[in-house]
C-alpha cells in the first residue's frame, strides 16, 4: 500500500479545485441557511446559471467571453426572483421543496434534445475557457509546468484557477464576514431566530430575505464559473441535487453561521473524501477474499466511500452538532 | 388602592379626559389615537372578533381585559396588520391602517409585544436592542460593507440601548445571550427593544405572564414611565391587581364583542363584567379593597 501516494492526494484534496468550488458555494448557502435561516436546497440550480452564463457567452453569442460573468449572474438573479417572489412570504419549508424543484427544472431543460441548439444537450459545452487561460499565461504561468512544492504540486493549468478561486474565496468570505457583522447583518440572524419580531420592530421580512436569497445565489453562480473554467465545459449532469447536499453537508461539517466554517468545511469535506477514496482503493486492488465471497470489489469503492461519508456525518451531528468552528453556546437554546 | 397614588399632569390630564366619557361599549374619546370600526375576523364559522365600534384616547394606559379566547390577541393582531379582517376600517394618528404591512405600522409608531415572548435568543441582549432601532442606514445592504457610513449612528443607537437596558434593569446582561435570560427578563428585553423604535404607541400582549411580583411592581412603574413620556398604552392582561392599579381605562371584550368600557373603578362594580370574566368572588374582593 502507497500511503505516501495516498497522503500526498488527500493533502493536494484539501486545497483542490473541488474545495475551492464547493467553499464559495458554501459561502453562499451560509449566507442562505446560516445567517437568514432559509433552506435553499437548489444551490447547483445558481451553479449551473453561472456556468451557462459563461458557455453561452462564449459559444452563441458574438461578444467577448468576459461578458458571461455579468450575463451569468443576471440568470442567477432572476432564478432567485423566480423562486423568491412565490415562496418567501410562505414557511421555509415551502422554499426548500421549491428551491429543489427549481434546480432540477432547470437541470432537465438544460441537457432536452429539444434544446440542444442552445445548452449543448446532455453533453453540455465544451472548450470554452481559452480567454480565462490565456490571461494565466500572459502572466507567466506555463500550463504544462509544475508549480509548488510537496505535496502540493500542481500543473500550470491548475495552479492559475487554484489562484483565482482561492482569491474570490478570500474576497467573498470577507464581503459576507464584513455584511454579517454589519445593522444588515443582525437583521438577517434576526430573522433566522423570529420573522414576527423583527416585522415588529418596522423591518421589511420579506425583503431582507429576497435579498438574502439573492447575494447567496449570487455567490453560488460564481462557484459555478469556477468550476466550468477550471473544466473548460459545463455538463448538465454535474448540477444535479446531490452537489446540493454535499455542500450542505460540508457546510455543516465546517459549521453553520461561521464564515470560516464555510471555507475550512469544504476542505476537510475534500481531503477526507479524497483520502478515503484513495486509501479503498488500493484496498480493492488487492480485494479481500472470504472463502469464495469477495469483500470488496474496486467497483464498489465509490459507494462504500459515500456510505463511510453519511456514517461520519451522523456521528457528528450526534456529537458536535455545531461542526468545528460553530458556537456551542449559540446552539444550546433551542427551545423558544 | 389607588387613592393615594399621586399622578403626573400628563397622567392626570388624561383621566380627567376619560373621567367625562360615556361608560357605554364603543365610547367615543375626546382625542382617539386608534380608532377602529365595524373588525370582523372569521376562522371558519368562529366569529373571533366583531368589534363595532373602538377608540384608545392618546396618552392614556388602557386596559383590554376578557376571558380566554374573547379576541384580545386576534384584534391585536388585526390592528398591527399580522392578520387581516375579513370586514372593517381603523386608522392610527387619523391615518388609515387598512392593507398597511405590520412592519410599516411599526414604523408608523404602533409598536407591538407578544404573548408568546419573542426574544432573539441566539442574539445578544445589546443586539436585540439595536436591532430595535428604525431609520437604520447600515440596515440596507449597500452600506453594510462601508461600517464608516453607519458607525456613527450605531453609536448613537447603542447609547440609548445601554440606556434603556439600566432602566429596565437588564444592565448586567448587556453581553449575554437572551436565550440565556429568564422568562421575566425575555419580557423585560422585548418591552425595551420595542421601545427602540420610538413608538407613540406601545402595544403590549400579557406583559405580566410569568413575572414574579417583584419584577411586577416595576414593570408598572416602566409602563406607567411610558405614559408619563406622552406614550399612549394599550395592552392585554388577566392580572386584575395590575389593571387595578394602572390603567385609565380598562375595555372588556368577551366572545369577540366589546361588552363594556370604563375606568377600572366601574369596570370592576359592572354586573355584566363580573358575570363573564371576574367571577363573583373576583368581584366581591375587589369592592371590599374600594370600601
Amino acid at each position: 500500500m502507497d500511503w505516501q501516494l495516498i497522503f500526498e492526494n488527500s493533502l493536494k484534496g484539501l486545497i483542490g479545485i473541488n474545495a475551492v468550488y464547493f467553499a464559495i458555494a458554501a459561502i453562499g448557502m451560509n449566507v442562505q441557511f446560516g445567517y437568514t435561516g432559509l433552506l435553499n436546497f437548489g444551490q447547483a440550480g445558481f451553479m449551473a446559471c453561472g456556468a451557462y452564463g459563461l458557455g453561452m457567452t462564449a459559444h452563441y453569442f458574438d461578444i467577448s467571453f468576459w461578458w458571461g460573468i455579468p450575463i451569468g449572474i443576471v440568470f442567477s438573479l432572476v432564478l432567485g426572483l423566480l423562486m423568491g417572489v412565490p415562496t418567501l412570504r410562505l414557511r421555509a419549508d415551502y422554499l426548500a421543496i421549491v428551491t429543489i424543484a427549481a434546480a432540477e427544472i432547470i437541470r432537465l431543460v438544460v441537457r432536452s434534445v429539444r434544446f440542444k441548439t442552445y445548452f449543448g444537450g446532455s453533453d453540455g459545452i465544451n472548450g470554452f475557457s481559452q480567454s480565462f487561460r490565456k490571461v494565466g499565461n500572459s502572466l507567466g504561468i506555463q500550463e504544462a509546468d509544475e508549480y509548488g512544492f510537496w505535496p502540493f504540486r500542481f500543473t500550470g493549468r491548475e495552479i492559475w484557477t487554484l489562484i483565482v478561486g482561492w482569491v474570490l474565496v478570500a474576497l467573498l468570505g470577507f464581503v459576507v464576514y464584513k455584511l454579517m457583522k454589519s445593522p444588515w447583518g443582525r437583521v438577517l440572524k434576526a430573522i433566522r431566530e423570529d420573522e414576527d419580531a423583527v416585522r415588529s420592530l418596522g423591518k421589511n421580512v420579506y425583503s431582507y430575505k429576497m435579498q438574502s436569497l439573492l447575494l447567496g445565489g449570487a455567490i453560488g453562480t460564481i462557484s459555478g464559473m469556477v468550476f466550468a473554467l477550471d473544466r473548460g465545459s459545463v455538463q448538465p449532469d454535474n448540477y444535479s441535487r446531490d452537489v446540493t447536499f454535499y455542500i450542505l453537508t460540508a457546510l455543516v461539517l465546517g459549521g453553520v453561521a461561521k464564515v470560516s466554517g464555510s471555507i475550512v468545511g469544504p476542505m476537510i469535506f475534500w481531503g477526507i473524501f479524497t483520502f478515503m477514496d484513495n486509501l479503498l482503493r488500493q484496498v480493492a486492488e488487492d480485494p479481500v477474499h472470504l472463502w469464495n465471497f469477495t469483500l470488496m470489489k474496486s467497483t464498489q469503492v465509490g459507494q462504500l466511500n459515500y456510505i463511510l461519508i453519511g456514517l461520519a456525518l451522523i456521528l457528528l451531528m450526534v456529537f458536535r452538532p455545531q461542526g468545528m468552528f460553530g458556537n456551542r453556546q449559540e446552539m444550546a437554546f433551542d427551545g423558544r | 388602592m389607588g387613592a393615594e397614588r399621586t399622578y403626573s399632569d400628563v397622567a392626570a390630564a388624561a383621566r380627567a379626559a376619560l373621567e367625562a366619557c360615556e361608560r357605554t361599549p364603543g365610547a367615543p374619546k375626546p382625542d382617539p389615537i386608534l380608532k377602529g370600526d365595524g373588525i370582523r375576523r372569521q376562522f371558519g364559522g368562529i366569529v373571533a372578533v366583531d368589534v363595532e365600534h373602538i377608540e384608545v384616547q392618546r396618552g392614556s394606559i388602557t386596559a383590554l381585559i376578557g376571558p380566554n379566547g374573547a379576541g384580545k390577541t386576534t384584534l391585536f393582531n388585526l390592528l398591527t396588520g399580522f392578520d387581516t379582517p375579513n370586514t372593517g376600517t381603523w386608522s392610527f394618528d387619523g391615518r388609515s391602517m387598512e392593507k398597511v404591512a405590520p412592519h410599516r405600522t411599526a414604523a408608523l409608531g404602533m409598536v407591538r409585544t407578544f404573548q408568546l415572548t419573542k426574544s432573539l435568543t441566539k442574539l445578544s441582549v445589546i443586539e436585540n436592542m439595536r436591532l430595535g432601532a428604525t431609520g437604520q442606514k447600515g440596515e440596507k445592504w449597500w452600506n453594510g460593507l462601508f461600517s464608516s457610513i453607519w458607525r456613527g449612528q450605531e453609536a448613537d443607537i447603542t447609547k440609548r440601548a445601554d440606556t434603556l437596558l439600566e432602566r429596565f434593569k437588564l444592565g448586567h446582561m448587556r453581553d449575554e445571550y437572551a436565550g440565556s435570560l429568564s422568562g421575566g427578563q425575555r419580557k423585560l428585553l422585548e418591552m425595551a427593544r420595542a421601545l427602540m423604535t420610538n413608538p407613540t404607541l406601545v402595544m403590549l400582549d400579557e406583559p405580566m405572564a410569568g413575572v414574579n411580583p417583584a419584577l411586577k411592581q416595576s414593570l408598572n412603574e416602566h409602563i406607567r414611565g411610558l405614559r408619563d413620556e406622552g406614550m399612549t398604552v394599550l395592552f392585554v392582561e388577566h392580572d386584575m391587581d395590575m389593571v387595578h392599579d394602572i390603567s385609565d381605562w380598562v375595555i372588556v371584550m368577551a366572545e369577540g364583542r366589546i361588552i363594556a368600557e370604563g375606568t377600572p373603578d366601574d369596570i370592576s362594580r359592572n354586573p355584566a363584567v363580573i358575570d363573564a370574566y371576574l367571577g363573583a368572588h373576583q368581584g366581591r374582593s375587589l369592592m371590599e379593597e374600594e370600601s
